[in-house]
């Protein structure tokens, strides 16, 4: 056995899927920016003002935190599935399956890129956020922590659903029906102690509370649920996306016949 | 029927294979069933040489993608071990494919990539450091420099082959794999395959393409395999093939039209046709006796004439068509 790893084709696979971000940094970058901005207008600076402050904090600055895993999520989860889906579609993955590289290789490569794109996405909703409000970040390590460890972790289940989705629909259904509800519902625009008890047990349930309510307290030093479940939580579903993952290459499931 | 000469080992022992030359690729007892139960591949003994061209010949179906498939790792193999210039492709994937290119047979291309980008990406994911100059070297002698900022999806058909044949040799392999590479491609487009084909060959590298055009085979190839429902069939030198089994039909246009044979000649292998005014004869060329001499003394005997003869040597295509009508 041979540990040493194909720099250069990690390094392509990397940069071509990179590329395709430029290529399409419409659809990439500038739609969701414009979404939040949107909803920083919608709930932050119109709705918003009418609602008083949650714990200590604006409601326009409370919900920045959410908005930003809110794209976070959903385009981590839709780049890393289109990434693997498309050159499965188009048959080019011949070439991948061909090449000289490990399945570490390939996964770090495009989950790599995935999860570039969406912490970069991150930063700059940050900075447009800083157009409408004023913030500021308790914890900026973990912070930044939090959003990489996310960030990798969509994509890691994107890179899943781009392997099991036989066609485009099921690729689009996930990051729309899935994610997007899960973060809605998951305390992006409000903290879930405002929920009667019935409904708040149940949003437990929700992985994505985890994920707001660390990364919210990252911010302002509050969090709905203890920080400590929260990482804990966070550091399973990298692990069971990671188990996944390793499992699909391992059995070559819907790669190699 | 299953012609084993010289160059092909029964099993893994015949060593004196290295007389002729080391193997760049060496399959043994390879099978493949796909998870449906159809078995793709059974029992594959196959040995290719260093710096040959071998032409692996079978009707669609026969197990020719599959093959090259698992040799270059696309497809997992259900049993058996294949060897590249002496490393296992499964243990040492790493060596193995960086010596292999692979050409498919489909036209599979990112659309909106521009050749040179393909081409360099193709390049670095077989794990060469970039180099603009053997890319531009690669893009020149395949005409394709005048594309190369241009997008994939705005190349004719035959460019984007010429592309999938730019990237399979981007890291410049060792081993060169053409699935089926004048699939659809016009004329004047194949010949000029086929001269680039024998520049590689020239350079050093170890060609194996599937056709289904015995022309293509016959044209190009060192060697010819024939596989047929998921079976190596036959492995010949193209020239001893065409010599073994090369059957030559003497064809004599009749003075006067015939019925039918007489009895007389019943013991020629004779047949009749252009509504009787063809008589042909066809003869085995290796036979001891070909028995045209006799043959004529009898028509001159029985005061047969005919006004032409001529010859004509059976082409591989006549040789495949019997190898695999017997065989299935």
């Amino acid at each position: 056995m041979n540990f040493r790893m194909n720099m250069h084709g990690l390094r392509a696979i990397y940069l071509f899927e990179m590329a395709r971000t430029w290529r399409t940094l419409f659809q990439s970058v500038v739609s969701p920016v414009v979404t939040t901005t949107l909803y920083f207008i919608v709930f932050g600076a119109a709705i918003g003002s009418r609602i008083t402050e949650i714990n200590g904090v604006t409601f326009a600055a409370f919900i920045i935190p959410g908005l930003i895993m809110l794209s976070v999520l959903t385009e981590s989860v839709s780049n890393a599935s289109f990434g693997i889906h498309l050159p499965r579609f188009t048959g080019t993955i011949y070439e991948l399956l061909s090449a000289p590289v490990s399945s570490f290789e390939v996964v770090l490569g495009y989950v790599g890129a995935a999860a570039t794109k969406s912490i970069v996405l991150g930063f700059i909703i940050l900075a447009t956020a800083r157009i409408f409000v004023d913030y500021n970040i308790a914890h900026p390590m973990a912070m930044v922590c939090i959003l990489v460890v996310t960030a990798v972790t969509f994509s890691l289940f994107g890179f899943i659903i781009g392997i099991w989705a036989d066609n485009f629909e099921k690729l689009q259904f996930v990051p729309m029906l899935v994610i997007t509800p899960l973060t809605f519902l998951g305390g992006s625009f409000y903290s879930i102690d405002m929920l009667p008890t019935f409904w708040r047990t149940l949003t437990l349930f929700n992985p994505v509370v985890y994920l707001i309510s660390a990364f919210r307290w990252s911010f302002y030093g509050t969090a709905d649920v203890p920080v400590g479940i929260s990482i804990a939580m966070i550091v399973l579903f990298l692990a069971i996306c990671i188990g996944i993952v390793w499992w699909i290459f391992r059995t070559g499931y819907r790669l190699k016949n | 029927m299953t012609v084993q000469n010289d160059g092909i080992r029964a099993g893994t022992a015949d060593k004196s294979l290295n007389s002729e030359g080391e193997s760049a690729v060496s399959v043994s007892k390879l099978s493949k069933v796909y998870a449906g139960g159809h078995a793709a591949l059974t029992d594959i003994d196959l040995d290719i040489r260093k710096g040959e061209i071998f032409a692996l010949l079978g009707p669609n179906g026969a197990g020719k993608t599959t093959l090259i498939s698992i040799i270059c790792g696309i497809v997992n193999p259900t049993s058996g071990r294949i060897t590249a210039c002496g490393d296992d492709v499964v243990r040492d994937y790493r060596k193995t494919r960086a010596r292999i290119g692979l050409v498919p047979q489909e036209l599979t291309t990112d659309a909106f990539e521009t050749v040179w980008n393909t081409v360099s990406f193709s390049r670095g994911l077989f794990g060469k450091k970039p180099s603009p100059a053997i890319i531009e070297r690669i893009l020149r002698d395949l005409s394709l420099w005048d594309r190369k900022d241009s997008k994939i999806i705005t190349l004719s058909g035959g460019m984007k082959r010429r592309v999938l044949i730019a990237k399979a040799l981007s890291h410049e392999p060792e081993i060169l794999f053409l699935d089926e590479p004048t699939a659809g491609v016009d004329v004047e487009l194949r010949r000029g395959m086929w001269d680039m084909v024998r520049k590689l060959q020239k350079t050093g590298v170890t060609i194996i393409l599937t056709t289904h055009y015995i022309e293509e085979a016959e044209e190009m190839a060192d060697r010819i395999g024939v596989i047929n429902g998921g079976r190596i069939v036959l492995v010949e030198d193209k020239t001893a093939l065409m010599k073994k089994l090369g059957k030559k039909e003497l064809r004599l246009n009749l003075h006067t039209t015939m019925p039918a044979i007489p009895a007389e000649l019943s013991g020629h292998a004779l047949a009749l046709e252009d509504d009787g005014n063809t008589l042909v004869f066809t003869f085995d060329t290796t036979a001891e006796r070909t028995g045209t001499t006799r043959l004529l003394a009898d028509l001159d005997r029985l005061e047969i004439r005919f006004s032409d003869l001529d010859t004509r040597q059976s082409s591989l295509e006549d040789i495949f068509v019997s190898v695999v009508g017997q065989s299935s």
